[in-house]
């Protein structure tokens, strides 16, 4: 590859994994005073503003940045060709920058406790709204120049197969522009003229709709990169193919349909949708779990590849020649483990009866952690590991570090949810910074909420080793900068327009959208509702 | 699975493989069918709006009328507010095997709540009038957490739900139960 933009992906990963860090210590703290320690700063004040600011940075701040960095990493490289503009690029990057600023000053000054979920009619400074507003328009710079980035491409190469990366880089782009569309009506049409004092009420239904629009797929945005990741790099670095370049694309395509229309799984519980469209969008949900089968089978039959050529026999034992001391394999492997825990608990979640039992427990913050940072997070550190030495090229200085980095984290990320797991089935509430563990009722709790304490505090350590390991990067030895992806035991040379563009993928998205999101957000157009009256955390009301 | 030799080869391994994510898939459908029809768990989904700001003056959540009430015809209504940072009433007695009505609004902002060791949980939204219907088959107290953030007080959020045996169960002539009379 000849062209490079190293420097704009750095800044990227770089203010990601530093208010990273910042979010995993607010993390360990709120774990602190749930336990009843009673740690320094424990007020309700604190508390709330501190889970703003965690699930801010975790949920908005740090996956956007870093997915705009591995975007444009993964566009330069396999398409070997410069951005289309590196100038709009850090446009993008220093918007993103500025919301950052406005946002979390307001958060941290106790203006905008209304958590990384707003839920109006709590309405908070509007600073941290035009932040997040600007966090979102600067990765809409990134999406445009993705597209871009692959229209060009495909203009001097026509017929030919986007490389696999690239073509699930531009899924996500597509899917996070749907994605936003739900967030960004809320906040400009709803929230943002209520924290300004314009209006004086919102439509809470309509509000909490279009946030659902965006809930759920942001989680397929962060995940896909740990998909391609799967796809184009992990074969490789066990030493072996891809399985299927194929099943890699309709993965991509599929993760896209399914996970937009499907966001009214969060509302099951809400009492502004009938039953007919919550039921509709339940059974959409369970559709997502293809895309992923798919990848289980294709990763799975592709590391069986590279364990058969190193020399693995049998049935099983291809797995014990995998190369285990390479982190993005044993990253991958972990990953894997740690989807399946999370998604079993999914499961529970979208089912529309069983959800009664758990929602708003502690078992759907397990859920949610054990897929952020159990299965995408741990790629992220993978991919940040593959990637900075090619970045600054140079070589780690020794794997051992690494590897225990991502043992301490999957162990850390057990330790924690597990226990809410427990504590969700007994009917633990999410979101509460104290308990009265005097109460002989709920006394019992208190152990389980001190082990998931320790599993925070080993994550807080895995966290911060993962710094450490990448600054020590910068001592070790010249590396190879050249970036490979895997290539696929059959290499496509044709593919079908429907798996190579996005033409019919958007025209099938709008059709859902409409079929799953027409009725339930017009009905609060013209059923006979209420709005709310606008409460102003930021003004003490 | 069979090394690969040929491209057919691989499609076909292709195949067999959609064919069991199709089947997973349609067991996923069979159970949360089944669960949500045949187990009858449904969540609140009646949509009823009421107006949050004159919730307190209409008939039916004014403060007498709040908590458990019994029909004549039997029937066990209980109603709620959910405002911050308390349930009004705080402690609510049901009776123990008997259906229940459970009517919820909010005057404020979002709430919502559970009550541990049963299915009973929904959401409190303004502008709308939760309901919930359940059976309590295990009588003593169940706590009742808030369990959506509603301000700085959310966690000081709790109620008591009191399950009561039908033999010491007790109305006033109103037909009203309260905690202090049944236990
Ligand atoms: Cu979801
Ligand atoms: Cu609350």
């Amino acid at each position: 590859m000849t062209y490079r933009a190293d420097r704009l992906i750095l800044a990227h990963f770089g203010v990601a994994f530093a208010a990273f860090a910042l979010a995993i210590l607010l993390g360990a703290w709120q774990m602190t005073v749930r336990s009843g320690l009673e740690p320094a700063f424990t007020s309700p004040e604190a508390y709330f503003a501190s889970v703003t600011a965690h699930g801010t940075i975790m949920g908005y701040v740090m996956p956007t940045l870093f997915i705009m960095g591995f975007g444009y990493f993964v566009s330069v490289t396999t398409l070997d060709r410069p951005l289309p503009s590196l100038r709009l690029a850090w446009a993008g990057f220093w918007l993103v920058i500025v919301g950052v600023a406005m946002a979390l000053p307001a958060v941290f000054s106790g203006k905008a406790t209304v958590l990384y979920t707003f839920y109006p009619p709590l309405t908070g400074s509007v600073f941290y709204y035009l932040g997040l507003v600007l966090v979102v328009v600067g990765s809409w710079f990134w999406v445009g120049l993705m597209i871009w980035a692959m229209a060009g491409w495909k203009k001097d190469n026509p017929g030919k197969p986007v490389p696999l990366a690239m073509y699930g880089n531009v899924a996500n782009a597509f899917l996070w522009l749907w994605t936003t569309v739900g967030v960004a009506v809320e906040l400009l049409f709803q929230v943002i003229p209520a924290s300004l004092g314009w209006t004086q009420t919102i439509d809470i239904g309509l509000a909490r709709t279009l946030f659902a629009w965006t809930l759920h797929p942001i989680v397929y945005f962060w995940l896909l990169p740990a998909y391609i990741v799967f796809y184009t790099i992990a074969p490789r670095a066990a030493g072996g193919r891809l399985y299927s370049d194929m099943m890699g694309r309709l993965s991509f395509l599929l993760l896209v349909l399914y996970s937009l229309p499907v966001g009214m799984h969060h509302l099951f519980m809400d009492p502004e949708h009938g039953t007919g469209f919550k039921f509709l969008q339940m059974m959409l949900t369970v559709l997502v779990t293809v895309p992923t089968l798919l990848t289980i089978f294709t990763i799975g039959a592709s590391m069986e590849i590279a364990g058969r050529l190193r020399g693995g026999k049998g049935l099983f034992g291809w797995i014990g020649a995998l190369p285990w001391d390479r982190p993005m394999v044993l990253a991958t492997c972990l990953s894997f483990v740690l989807l399946g825990f999370g998604g079993f608990g999914g499961i529970i979640n979208m089912s529309y009866g069983m959800n009664a039992m758990i929602h708003n427990t502690s078992w759907v913050t397990a859920h949610f952690h054990l897929i952020y940072g159990g299965t995408v997070v741990i790629m992220y550190f993978a991919i940040a590991y593959e990637f900075w030495p090619k970045l600054v090229g140079r070589e780690p200085l020794s794997l051992k570090p690494i590897r225990l980095q991502l043992w301490m984290w999957a162990i850390g990320m057990v330790v924690t949810t597990f226990p809410w797991h427990i504590l969700g089935l007994e009917g633990q509430p999410r979101r509460v910074a104290t308990f009265d563990y005097t109460n002989p009722m709920i006394a019992h709790w208190q152990n389980w909420t001190i082990v998931s304490m320790i599993g925070g505090y080993i994550l807080l350590t895995s966290g911060l080793l993962f710094v450490w390991n990448l600054l020590t990067l910068y001592r070790g030895a010249e590396a190879d900068r050249q970036m490979h992806y895997a290539v696929a035991v059959y290499p496509p040379h044709r593919v079908p327009s429907a798996l190579n563009g996005f033409d019919l993928c958007n025209g099938l998205v709008l059709f859902l959208m409409l079929m799953a999101y027409g009725y339930p957000v017009a009905q609060f157009f013209f059923i006979k509702d209420y709005p709310a009256l606008v409460h102003r955390v930021d003004l003490g009301n | 699975m069979a090394p690969i030799t040929n491209e057919q080869e691989l499609q076909k391994t292709e195949f067999r493989w959609a064919m069991i994510v199709t089947g997973a898939v349609t067991v996923l459908f069979a159970v949360i069918g089944i669960s949500s029809f045949v187990m009858a768990l449904h969540p609140p989904s009646h949509v009823e709006s009421i107006d949050p700001a004159t919730v307190s003056q209409s008939k039916e959540f004014a403060e007498s009328n709040l908590g458990t009430s019994v029909d004549p015809d039997g029937a066990v209504t209980v109603r709620i507010i959910a405002t911050q940072f308390a349930f009004v009433p705080r402690c609510i007695p049901v009776p123990q095997g008997k259906p229940v009505t459970i009517r919820v609004t909010s005057p404020d902002v979002i709430h919502g709540f559970l009550i541990a060791g049963t299915n009973a949980n929904t959401m409190v939204v303004p502008g709308y009038v939760a309901e919930v219907r359940t059976v309590f088959g295990t009588a003593g107290d169940h706590l009742m957490p808030c369990h959506e953030f509603c301000g700085l007080g959310h966690s000081e959020m709790w109620a008591l739900v009191r399950v009561v045996p039908q033999a010491q169960w007790q109305t006033d002539a109103d037909g009203k139960a309260r905690c202090d009379i049944s236990r």
